[in-house]
């Protein structure tokens, strides 16, 4: 490499390296408005009026989902290992909406910290895996329990 | 072998394959006649250009 | 050496000459890799424990999304050898990528969300992943419309290899996305740093769909490439010899 091509390259990198701190301090800043969804903490933590409508995400609570007699509404628990709140909601579930998974969720919360939701969409995790060594999987942590 | 119905997800499995062969015909063949076009062009360029 | 490189690969009628050699070889590695990937993934794989068989546009989305960032960082790649080292395959490289680039860019959305419909519940939503990657569907269309409307064709070239490399910041926003903020759409399942988490059953027509389709965009940008450069040498005594023959 000559001196003129070694500077091009310089100056190259420069820019990218200028452009993405720059980048990097708007995303930054607009952390809050990025993030799609409150978790059950942030959401408790933060105070929204029970008009306005809100994302919140976590996970199923195990055996904490109940149909009503009609099967059209559907109450649960949502938590993130510290806070949980309860969720209820009349519509069609997605079909990877389990125990235990993740769901994302609009709707509103009211002053009972009560969550209202409007829909739920299912959050599925990066795992794939064949049924029978998920069921292998499950033996194996119940009997470690 | 799995049936085609896929469990029920056969109409978003099938058209999600359907469509990527879609896009990968539609990147490759347009290729070989743009070639025939082009070697058009040169050949209409060179013969302006002995002229 | 540098010298050497030039002559024997970079100077456009070298590289007429042995891409010609090349492309029968990637071809059948291509058909290779996609007939096995096709099958393996839609019959031999087993199906997933939560998904069924939806999770099968796993093999033409996984690799439809990670082919559509390669192609914008091999752009990148080209830019910097068309900037730096004026070399003029890269530039023709670069311009060529971008249309292949986009397609691919477009599957991974459309694939996306035949995905998302049955198993998230929605088609679309602005999570960080989804709209970091329509931004970069954006930065090829706007690649694209940068060069067709400048007649210069050095001009062209130095301005497309500016805006890919700009654009370059994107691609670490999307592959983070997911990490960096709380999304809809799931984790990384293949890291170059950890074990994946997927079982090798359903891994390997994975890998073999990702190498096809990588095989894919080489094969188009060199048939591509090919006919450019034909096209940039309109004046050159090789072109008219070969048109000749």
């Amino acid at each position: 490499m000559n001196r003129k091509q070694k500077n091009k390259l310089a100056i190259i990198i420069s820019i990218i390296i200028i452009l993405s701190i720059a980048i990097g301090l708007v995303l930054y800043a607009l952390k809050q408005n990025i993030n799609l969804f409150y978790t059950p903490t942030q959401l408790v933590n933060t105070k929204v009026s029970p008009n306005q409508n809100v994302r919140l995400g976590g996970y199923v609570e195990k055996h904490s989902v109940h149909y009503d007699a009609s099967g059209e509404s559907v109450s649960f628990i949502v938590s993130d290992q510290f806070h949980s709140l309860p969720v209820s909601y009349h519509g069609v579930l997605p079909s990877l909406f389990r125990e235990g998974q993740g769901v994302v969720m609009t709707g509103k919360l009211n002053s009972q910290n009560q969550f209202n939701a409007s829909e739920v969409l299912a959050k599925h995790d990066e795992k794939y895996m064949p049924p029978v060594l998920a069921k292998e999987l499950n033996k194996q942590s119940e009997k470690k329990s | 072998m799995n049936n085609f119905s896929m469990g029920g997800y056969g109409y978003y499995v099938w058209s999600a394959y359907f469509i990527t062969l879609f896009v990968f015909g539609i990147n490759l063949f347009p290729i070989f006649f743009e070639k025939i076009k082009i070697k058009k062009i040169i050949r209409e360029h060179l013969l302006k250009k002995r002229l | 050496m540098w010298h050497w490189l030039n002559q024997k690969f970079l100077a456009p009628k070298s590289f007429y000459a042995n891409s010609a050699k090349l492309i029968p070889w990637i071809a059948l590695a291509f058909a290779l890799c996609f007939s096995y990937g096709l099958f393996a993934g839609l019959f031999i794989a087993p199906a997933d424990y939560q998904q069924g068989d939806g999770f099968r546009i796993i093999y033409v989305h996984v690799p439809s999304a990670f082919t559509a960032m390669a192609i914008y960082f091999s752009m990148a790649v080209f830019a910097v050898f068309t900037l730096v080292f004026r070399v003029k395959v890269a530039a023709i490289g670069m311009s060529c990528s971008a249309k292949i680039g986009a397609w691919f860019t477009f599957l991974a959305l459309i694939t996306g969300s035949i995905w998302g419909k049955p198993m998230w519940g929605t088609w679309w939503i602005w999570d960080a992943r989804l709209t970091s990657v329509l931004i970069l569907l954006f930065l090829y269309f706007g690649f694209i419309a940068l060069q067709s409307v400048i007649p210069n064709q050095q001009t062209r070239d130095r301005a497309g290899a500016l805006m890919a490399i700009v654009g370059v910041i994107n691609l670490p926003i999307i592959h983070y996305s997911v990490i960096w903020w709380n999304t809809l759409h799931q984790g990384p399942t293949l890291s170059k740093f950890a074990k994946p988490s997927i079982a090798p059953a359903m891994l390997y027509p994975l890998l073999a769909m990702i190498a096809a389709f990588l095989l894919f965009y080489a094969l188009t940008l060199l048939l591509r490439m090919r006919n450019q450069i034909l096209l940039r040498e309109i004046n050159s005594q090789w072109v008219a010899e070969l048109i000749h023959e």
